[in-house]
């Protein structure tokens, strides 16, 4: 937990989000309609998402499994009756003047999941519920100088709107929220989380009081899409609202956006937000009844998920609940890791996943489903390492190689002769002949300068090329510096 | 060709397949009827070349041998139904020009077993009125006239186009839909069958929804055989319809046997209802003592709620109508009247679009969905809704089918009650609890009133059991043998 510093003393900041998390589906919620992103604007609308007369919306089934796959992940429970409500209002993308929604009664109701801090620490925050709706369409205002132009292809779209309780203390918590949750619905498959394509959109709800006091007025803000964005909404919203009531102000419960260039928060026209929606159940569409055998079915075809799998990671590979926490965020990094590490020294992979492999994809701006190396030939490299065919030093640059030129490690070590030389008499040739050049340096040794026997390794390398095995070369220098 | 309007749908089938005449001559019959039936301002649509398309088709396969169940018959299609490439208005000015690419799928079953498609029939104003004066296109005007008065009447609504297009025989039946009473009271006024089926029954994909709680397309012909002819290709259960009900189809022209020996017909005490006029009750008693000849036994039920059902519907109807007509907002399809904001194109394009009785339900229906309003209103009549269906799951423990009047009324001049919703709404008093409940119910003619205008009974079933109501009204037919005609019949000079 982390308090503002006010005027009047300490402050506590009260967060509870509302994440809007796209359904991974090929077809929209209630019709055929294509779900692909980035198509030619109204090339991906069926008469029902136009909202043409007559027209009916009919469930899809997959959407409903997707839902129902994202609640057992958060340890939800699931409903098995659930209503689609109508919730009305008037909007140009909006065609049938009301979103298809669910109201009283979500598919999924009470889950919660654990967050992880960066200090090591963890803690469970609540949610409410889990419910399915419509996205809207796009209103485009840019296209022409006085009229709106309308793009339907998102109109339908399924979306989760996934609701926290008001656990969270912090901005820190309220994107170690969104991480975890990001991670586990792409685990599950149900929401690919890309929110720069607006598959994952979040409102804050912030308010502030004195630690452990009664709760404040909160305030909305809407439609965030980054997690940075998201924690620098928070932050500065909390802080103005102490700003506020510090100065004797009071807090007026409002929506709020965020603005990103400026890094402040400023509250939406009374009009944008003025609705009485007018929910009522959608006569088009009956009650949604699951059956219990089927979600029991969806459980047991659920995946591990990130917390399940860093505790495994933990105790199988005795990785530290850090590196076990990177390497389980996502599904890939998983996958990826312990291909590499079976059969093999996990230690030694993890620090090769999370060090080289990272830091080089990072650096080429790629994720680790299209790496160069695959997680077989980076174990192909650590069993070089490991039965002393190669040093690890000689390793980093074999690596390299791999990355340039995607052939596995045993081929560029034998192409480019890079077997690390073990043999004893081979090693004690070139260490005489270093030896037999430095008569100072050596005199210099003997007189208690120990540093010198790194110089000493380094001639030798370097004469070996930097093959010879470096425990062989230390032990045996050692032995004739010694006299 | 006069003669070949006058058959029934039934006798013209039989015509056809005996190959007495042929498709193309009964469907230039009907388009003659059409046309000359002009005066009653039934059809928003005509589509003669159509017909005769369809009519050329059915000839082919009558010549070949392989006619479809309603081979080259000529319907009327209430404008309601989207119908491909055919404009479809709902009544209303805000869907002026608009022509669906799409078909309706009852509609489509229509013309998928051969039917010939004659125009879009009249209608109220997105099915909202029990007169069909609220069409912004007119009101329809009733074949028939009272004895000695030449007034104008209503054909009742809201599928009065299809109810006078039948009557006048201008074609041999009509879809029609029913929310409240919209097809068994126009039935009931121009001395017409009208069959409600039970919600479910028939998709409501593609028909513009009023309320899609209630709506529900059904059949409209001078026969009880006929509807069920008409039903048999309406009915069944579609995909594309989350309400449509996966049930057989069950074969309704085998349940018009009329023996009705031992069926247990309830008669609703709650339905005499005060100030009902005389002629009213009289007929009603007529249909009990007919049922009772034919060996039926009539048992009292109750009906509890009945005076809550009217309530309770013009306020959930009001409700779905006042978010299902949203999305005639001027922007993608229909009437736009453009502004300088987005406001102001929705306000203006609803304002000019919309006539006062769509109007007033919206208002009423946002007014009953309204933060603070909702428990009271919606929720209230919903919980009444459920207690009503309630009521007649009781009532059918001790009977087969009830037996109560359709209408309070006969039909009435065109500018009577129109100044007075409340009134007018009463028309339906009959009609909504059994739409609040979803039940199938068929309205067949039973006699005159006082001044020579029909009056309907109404027959009502258990949920899905429509072939017990053909049953008995098959009954009620024969006993009522009800041959009076309309005034105006069109093609008879």
């Amino acid at each position: 937990m982390s308090l503002i510093k006010g005027e009047t003393g300490d402050w506590e900041m009260v967060i509870g989000l509302e994440v809007h998390a796209q359904v991974i589906s090929n077809a929209k919620l209630f019709s055929g309609a294509s779900t692909a992103f980035g198509g030619e604007p109204n090339t991906q609308v069926s008469l029902v998402d136009a909202a043409f007369p007559g027209m009916l919306p009919v469930i899809n089934r997959h959407c409903v499994e997707q839902a129902v796959k994202s609640g057992l992940g958060i340890n939800a429970e699931i409903n098995l009756v659930s209503v689609f409500d109508r919730k009305n209002y008037f909007y140009a993308d909006l065609p049938a003047g009301y979103q298809i929604s669910q109201y009283t009664r979500p598919i999924v109701g009470k889950g919660k999941l654990v967050i992880d801090l960066p200090d090591g620490s963890a803690r469970e925050i609540g949610i409410t519920r889990l419910h399915l709706e419509q996205d809207a369409g796009k209103s485009l205002h840019d296209q022409h100088p006085s009229q709106t132009y309308v793009d339907l292809n998102r109109a339908g779209v399924a979306l989760m709107e996934i609701v926290s309780e008001p656990d969270l203390r912090s901005a820190e918590e309220a994107g170690a929220y969104l991480k975890k949750l990001r991670s586990i619905l792409r685990y599950l498959g149900t929401c690919d989380g890309n929110m720069e394509e607006g598959s994952l959109r979040c409102d804050c709800n912030v308010s502030v009081r004195k630690p452990g006091g009664a709760l404040g007025t909160r305030c909305e803000i809407k439609n965030v899409n980054s997690i940075r964005f998201v924690m620098q909404a928070i932050e500065h919203e909390a802080r103005r609202q102490v700003a506020v009531i510090e100065e004797g102000g009071a807090i007026k419960q409002e929506t709020r956006l965020f603005d990103s260039g400026r890094g402040v928060t400023r509250p939406m026209r009374s009009k944008e937000e003025a609705h009485d929606y007018r929910y009522f159940p959608d006569p088009d569409l009956l009650p949604l009844e699951l059956d219990r055998t089927w979600v029991e079915e969806v459980r047991r075809g659920l995946p591990e998920l990130p917390d399940a799998k860093k505790a495994r990671f933990v105790a199988q590979y005795k990785l530290s609940p850090y590196e076990a926490g990177v390497l389980a965020d996502e599904q890939a990094s998983a996958d990826y890791f312990e291909t590499a590490a079976k059969g093999r020294d996990a230690k030694l992979a993890c620090n090769w996943v999370m060090g080289d492999l990272f830091g080089a994809l990072n650096k080429l701006g790629l994720d680790i489903v299209r790496s160069p190396v695959k997680a077989g030939q980076l174990g192909g490299l650590i069993d070089l390492i490991a039965d002393n065919t190669i040093s690890g030093r000689i390793a980093k640059d074999v690596f390299q190689e791999m990355l340039a030129s995607g052939k596995s490690a045993a081929a560029i070590v034998e192409e480019k002769g890079l077997r690390q030389v073990t043999d004893r008499g081979a090693i004690e040739q070139a260490i005489d002949a270093i030896l037999a050049k430095e008569p100072e340096k050596i005199a210099e040794y003997r007189a208690g300068k120990d540093k010198l026997l790194g110089y000493f390794v380094g001639q030798v390398m370097k004469a070996t090329g930097g093959k010879a095995n470096p425990g062989l070369v230390n032990q045996l220098l050692k032995k004739k510096l010694a006299g | 060709m006069s003669a070949l309007t006058e058959l029934g749908l039934a006798e013209a089938r039989d015509g056809l397949r005996a190959k007495t005449f042929s498709a193309r001559e009964l469907a230039e019959a009907h388009i003659a009827a059409v046309e000359a039936a002009r005066p009653l301002n039934a059809f928003l649509c005509e589509t003669p070349e159509k017909a005769r398309a369809m009519a050329a088709e059915s000839d082919a396969r009558l010549a070949r041998g392989a006619a479809r169940p309603l081979e080259g018959l000529p319907l009327a299609i209430k404008d309601l139904f989207c119908t491909e490439n055919v404009p479809t208005t709902a009544g209303s000015r805000i869907l002026e020009g608009f022509t669906p690419p799409y078909e309706s799928t009852v509609t489509a079953h229509l013309w998928r077993d051969g039917a010939v498609m004659l125009g879009k029939a009249n209608l109220d104003e997105f099915a909202m009125g029990s007169a069909n004066v609220t069409s912004a296109f007119g009101p329809v005007e009733n074949p028939w006239r009272r004895r000695g008065d030449n007034r104008p009447l209503v054909p009742g609504g809201s599928s009065g186009g299809s109810a006078a297009a039948v009557a006048a025989r201008a074609a041999l039946g009509a879809t029609g839909t029913d929310t409240g009473g919209s097809i068994r009271q126009p039935a009931s006024f121009c001395g017409i069958v009208g069959l409600k089926p039970t919600y479910g029954r028939c998709s409501r994909w593609g028909t513009v929804a009023f309320a899609s709680s209630l709506d529900q397309a059904g059949p409209m012909t001078r026969s009880v055989k006929d509807a069920a002819i008409m039903l048999q290709s309406m009915a069944g259960y579609d995909p594309k319809d989350s309400t449509s009900a996966a049930v057989p189809v069950p074969d309704f022209e085998a349940a018009l046997s009329g023996d009705i020996r031992g069926l247990k017909i309830g008669i609703p005490r709650e339905y005499r209802i005060d100030g009902m006029p005389q002629e009213i009750e009289a007929v009603w008693q007529r249909g009990i003592d007919w049922l009772k000849d034919a060996g039926a036994v009539p048992v009292e039920v109750s009906l509890k709620l009945t005076k809550y059902a009217l309530p309770a519907y013009y306020i959930i109807a009001p409700a779905e109508a006042s978010s299902n007509l949203a999305r005639y907002d001027g922007v993608r399809f229909g009437l736009r009247v453009p502004g300088e904001s987005l406001d102001e194109m929705y306000e203006g394009t609803r304002a000019e679009g919309f006539g006062a009785e769509v109007r007033r339900r919206i208002l009423i229906g946002t007014y009953v969905l309204s933060a603070g309003y909702y428990d009271a209103y919606y929720l209230k009549a919903q919980r009444v809704r459920a207690l009503i269906a309630r009521d007649f799951d009781e009532a059918f423990k001790s009977c087969d089918v009830l037996l109560t009047p359709t209408a309070p009324s006969a039909a009435f001049a065109i500018g009577e009650k129109s100044d007075d919703p409340i009134a007018m709404y009463l028309n339906d008093v009959f009609t909504v609890g059994v739409s609040l409940a979803g039940l199938p119910a068929i309205s067949v003619p039973a006699g005159l009133s006082g001044d020579g205008l029909p009056l309907g009974l109404q027959l009502i079933g258990r949920a899905f059991d429509e072939e017990t109501v053909l049953r008995a009204g098959t009954a009620i037919e024969r006993a009522a043998d009800f041959t009076a005609e309309p005034s105006f019949i069109a093609g008879r000079a």
